[in-house]
């Protein structure tokens, strides 16, 4: 075992002790705190803590095995909709992903190309990434409901990625293009003095180069895509996914708040899972991780 | 040297501003074929400017520029130079050998051939052992003796070097300049050195370009006391080291120095105000 695989199972181990820290300070609170809060004058500055606000870590956990409604003709556990609540919504966040970062990437090359398309498209490359999620979620909707190309006619989940990759090209546009620009004019020279021409400085230079650029973008835009998928879940009203089920279950939460937090658990995996294929990507992009000699 | 064939560079009237700035008034030089010419001079005073208009890099103003016989900017297209800065300026993604590949994977040869050449060429500056390793783990000098192969890839008749050793320590720079002299030796290619050091400039060169600033010409030119290649050219360990450590400690050698020293002063003296 080399001393990298050490360090990342040893990183691999703290984010396991932070887990079990926070497990540990959220049964803290709900023992030493009092359960209606604590009021200063009037004002409420730290939360209730009973069973209805804070759920035992176990109550969530437990009720991830119960089923979902009671008395249903085929009941489905929590945990079995939860986790085909987020494969769905990882699904469209992946195809998000991919959709803005070939859409970023090209921006990104397009701009390294001519530098009158930075000129002209950066400001609103970041323009785009002010406007709420919310306002556009409809507008794509909307839009996208009067296309049929072809038989296929748009479904909300087309939707749900399209915006999903609204805010996962932004992080890839931005650092393709760090990267883009990153050799040294001493090599872009090199390549120039051996008669390359640009799409070869491309290929052999500008691209390996990005990647150092490029990983840390695309973690950036994974954790963005999913987001933005649950968000767009729930502002399109996409049903099967688990920003739907985030609003169904809070609708249930004064009565079963656990059921809540069990979705809630179910949105954090998802992002682990995304930032895991990203430590993938990088694994398979590992020699190009190191800079110009 | 013999002169067979065209030269290597052939500079007419060559003028270079930018701007206001004139880096190079009215340079003549010629380099013939297998020469080995230094450039040497304070800083500003046109020399990386004069090796990058040979490697079209930079257009002339004014003036003809032919690179082994032909235009600047055909040479470049035809790969007929090779080029090496001072930093080694090597992929690092790319191992060793895949290094000295590139300038033929651009030029487009087959995988094979190319692989072939550049093990070849590794051979000659001495670092088959390293060809899968990557630039990373080898030492400045080796690096630099990388770039080296790697600008002798397409087996071109002229090697143009900005401060190749400028970055090396004292010792092996020295080395490196034996290795260079052997190497141009057997590949029988012309070389258009740029450097600050007076001794390397002599113990390299055939004859040392000495150039003053503002505007950038030439003002002297005076003989190096590179080393005799003993025998065939083109038989390997032509030029012994020791060869190299016998010229520093020539009188010959001195007498050279002194004339290149003399010759930058000079062009000091006329430069700008009197003080």
């Amino acid at each position: 075992m080399g001393s990298r695989d050490r360090r990342r199972l040893r990183s691999a181990a703290w984010a396991v002790a932070a887990f079990a820290l926070l497990v540990v300070l959220w049964e803290l609170a709900k023992l030493v705190l009092p359960a209606g809060g604590v009021t200063v004058g009037g004002t409420r500055v730290l939360p209730r803590t009973d069973d209805a606000a804070m759920p035992h870590v176990w109550t969530v956990l437990a009720r991830l095995g119960a089923p979902e409604v009671a008395g249903a003709a085929e009941p489905r556990s929590v945990g079995a909709a939860i986790v085909s609540g987020a494969l769905f919504t990882l699904g469209l966040a992946l195809g998000g992903l991919v959709l803005g970062g070939i859409a970023g990437m090209l921006l990104a090359v397009l701009m390294q190309r001519f530098a009158v398309a930075e000129k002209a498209v950066l400001p609103y490359v970041i323009a785009s990434q002010t406007v709420p999620l919310i306002a556009i979620a409809p507008l794509v909707a909307g839009w996208g409901g009067k296309i049929a190309i072809g038989g296929w006619a748009w479904e909300p989940w087309a939707s749900v990625m399209v915006i999903s990759s609204y805010l996962a090209f932004f992080p890839i546009s931005v650092g393709m293009l760090r990267g883009l620009t990153s050799p040294r004019k001493a090599d872009v020279e090199m390549f120039r003095s051996l008669a390359a021409g640009w799409w070869t400085t491309l290929l052999r230079l500008r691209l390996p180069a990005s990647v150092p650029h490029l990983v840390p973008a695309v973690r950036l835009a994974a954790a963005a895509a999913i987001v933005g998928a649950i968000v767009a879940e729930i502002s399109t009203g996409t049903r099967g996914g688990i920003g739907r089920l985030i609003i169904e279950y809070a609708q249930s939460a004064t009565g079963d708040p656990s059921q809540m937090y069990a979705a809630i658990l179910g949105a954090a995996v998802l992002g682990l899972v995304a930032a895991g294929a990203v430590g993938l990507l990088e694994l398979g992009l590992r020699r190009y991780r190191g800079s110009v000699a | 040297m013999t002169a067979t064939g065209t030269d290597a560079v052939e500079l007419q009237g060559v003028d270079k501003t930018f701007g206001s700035v004139w880096a190079l008034a009215g340079v003549d030089l010629t380099i013939g074929a297998g020469e080995f010419v230094s450039l040497i001079g304070p800083s500003g005073c046109g020399k990386s400017t004069l090796l990058r208009v040979v490697a079209d890099l930079e257009e002339p103003t004014a003036g003809s520029v032919a690179v082994t016989g032909t235009s600047a900017r055909q040479a470049r297209l035809d790969q007929r130079y090779g080029i090496a800065f001072q930093q080694a300026g090597l992929l690092d993604w790319r191992t060793v050998v895949e290094n000295v590949e590139l300038p033929l994977q651009v030029h487009g040869v087959g995988k094979a051939e190319r692989r072939r050449r550049a093990v070849e060429l590794l051979e000659l500056v001495g670092l088959a052992e390293f060809a899968g390793s990557r630039p990373a783990e080898l030492s400045g000098g080796m690096q630099q003796r990388v770039a080296i192969a790697r600008a002798l890839a397409p087996s071109p008749r002229l090697l143009l070097m900005d401060e190749p050793f400028g970055a090396l320590d004292e010792m092996t720079r020295e080395r490196m300049q034996a290795e260079l002299l052997r190497i141009a030796g057997e590949t029988g290619a012309a070389v258009l050195f740029v450097t600050h050091s007076i001794p390397e400039a002599v113990v390299l060169s055939d004859r040392v370009v000495v150039m003053s600033p503002r505007p950038g010409r030439i003002t002297e030119v005076v003989g190096g006391r590179r080393p005799p290649v003993s025998g065939d050219d083109r038989a390997a360990d032509t030029l012994d080291p020791d060869a190299v450590e016998d010229v520093r400690e020539t009188a010959a050698f001195f007498e050279a120095v002194t004339a290149v020293r003399e010759a930058l002063r000079k062009g000091a003296a006329t430069d700008g105000p009197a003080a």
